[in-house]
């Protein structure tokens, strides 16, 4: 089943055009990644689904739903942009927890903030609690919930983000180069809670720079360049038999 | 020395009742210009030209001339060249006058360190609330609002300091702070004249009101050293 439709998706920034044309579908329960050098559009493609930048063209329909299209201003209302966002999840590069949170605080917050405006938090605050714990309990921080971030490694700290992300239950669970910021050794533990996610069928849009883990992780890759999808396919087709030029030389450079 | 001893009791009294004046104003200008700051910063941030510049023209008045000039262009302007006395006459007139200059013009210098904290707020932490649904009024109070208070605790801080004895230039209007009442000693007040020491002795209530205020910031900068 069609999760998600991109269409079109054009975005310019001062001069220079960053995305030129970007179509896409994604199944549900499947795991795409994003590959492709520094400056191809990757972060920028992933923040216009999260409506962090408004695209100048295309349009973006999730489950049916035409959440934006650039061609019709009622899908731009700015109110009703908050609850599309809802529709995704991101996870930053730069982990951007807030540091004067606990990491259960820090995951709580926006769903006792949202359940607060609808007067539901007293009927649902002790489940989401238990949500919260479970989630820990699954990436493997169970014993570091009541730590504030800067008492967390790096790769803690993305796990608690991924955390935060998950308990929305975003349709699409987003990840920017989740494992940039990281030394290899914090790199690993991240990963396998990505992993994890993709065996439980959480649909995911990757955007890495790790080749081999794109590979055995994702049910789809993407290669762009320059602002427009280069080549994408079955994974294991595009890592090892690359058809276009511009892919062959982009993942030489990796394979050496 | 024996009149000193003599008079001190009357001294110190008289010097409790002006510094009593000082504290109110200290107390009203920072109850004032905490959150009117708060409301020019925005302004001076909003991302309509007009309201930012007109925003930052008033900062640079009001940051550009003399907080006296200010003082006695409160007090008297509306008296003298409007004919509309609107503080009324009395202590409680200069009062509120003071009272209004000091808020003014320390808004505008708090609004600017406020502006400094809220950009130095990095912009992934507002990113990160939008993407999670939250709006933007919950994003600033619930996510980046401590975060600039903790920034902005020591630059503000000196501006405190700095306005407890600020407070002394409101004997430009004549309200009877506590230079205003050591100085009376100097003309004749409560039945001594020519007596300087009084107010030399003043600068003993700033120094140990300062000590005070100093060691309570400082706590409050320890308090929110639980995150980085």
């Amino acid at each position: 089943m069609k999760i998600l439709e991109v269409k079109n998706l054009r975005k310019t920034f001062a001069r220079t055009e960053v995305l030129k044309g970007i179509d896409f579908t994604l199944e549900k329960g499947t795991a795409l990644s994003i590959i492709g050098s520094s400056g191809s559009g990757k972060t920028t493609l992933l923040r216009c689904l999260n409506f962090l930048e408004t695209p100048d063209e295309g349009a973006i329909t999730v489950n049916g739903e035409t959440l934006l299209d650039c061609s019709d201003p009622s899908t731009l209302n700015e109110k009703q942009i908050r609850q599309k966002r809802l529709h995704f999840g991101l996870v930053f590069q730069s982990f951007n927890l807030f540091p004067q949170y606990t990491a259960i605080q820090n995951i709580v917050l926006a769903p006792r903030l949202l359940a607060k405006e609808n007067h539901t938090w007293d009927k649902i605050k002790n489940d989401v609690y238990e949500e919260a714990v479970e989630i820990f309990r699954n990436i493997g921080l169970y014993d570091r919930m009541e730590n504030y971030p800067h008492q967390l490694s790096g790769g803690q700290q993305q796990r608690v983000a991924i955390a935060r992300a998950l308990i929305m239950h975003p349709d699409i669970l987003c990840f920017d180069e989740p494992t940039s910021a990281l030394d290899p050794e914090l790199t690993g533990e991240v990963l396998k809670v990505i992993r994890k996610l993709s065996e439980q069928k959480t649909t995911m849009i990757i955007v890495t720079h790790e080749m081999e883990f794109a590979r055995d992780v994702s049910d789809h890759v993407i290669f762009m360049d320059n602002g427009v999808i280069c080549e994408q396919g079955d994974p294991h087709e595009v890592f090892s038999n690359p058809k276009e030029e511009r892919t062959k030389q982009f993942l030489g450079k990796y394979i050496g | 020395m024996e009149t000193v001893i003599q008079q001190l009791p009357v001294v110190i009294g008289a010097l409790n009742e002006g510094f009593i004046q000082t504290l109110k104003l200290f107390a009203v200008t920072l109850l004032g210009a905490f959150p009117l700051g708060l409301v020019i910063a925005f302004g001076s941030l909003s991302k309509i030209k007009a309201i930012s510049l007109t925003t930052q023209f008033i900062i640079w008045i009001i940051r550009g001339t003399p907080l006296m000039i200010q003082l006695l262009i409160v007090y008297y302007f509306p008296g003298l060249v409007l004919h509309n006395p609107i503080w009324g006459g009395g202590e409680h007139g200069r009062f509120l006058a003071a009272s209004f200059a000091f808020i003014i013009n320390y808004a505008c210098y708090f609004s600017e360190i406020y502006r400094g904290g809220i950009q130095s707020v990095p912009i992934g932490q507002t990113e990160a609330g939008l993407v999670l649904g939250m709006t933007k009024g919950q994003i600033f109070f619930h996510v980046t609002l401590l975060q600039m208070i903790k920034r902005i605790v020591p630059p503000i801080s000196n501006e405190i300091i700095t306005l407890v004895k600020d407070t002394a230039l409101a004997r430009i209007i004549a309200l009877q702070e506590i230079i205003w009442a050591g100085q009376a000693f100097m003309k004749g007040s409560h039945g001594i004249s020519g007596a300087i020491w009084p107010l030399f002795f003043t600068a003993f209530y700033y120094l140990v009101f300062n000590g005070i205020v100093t060691v309570l910031l400082a706590k409050f900068e320890r308090k929110l050293d639980y995150f980085r």
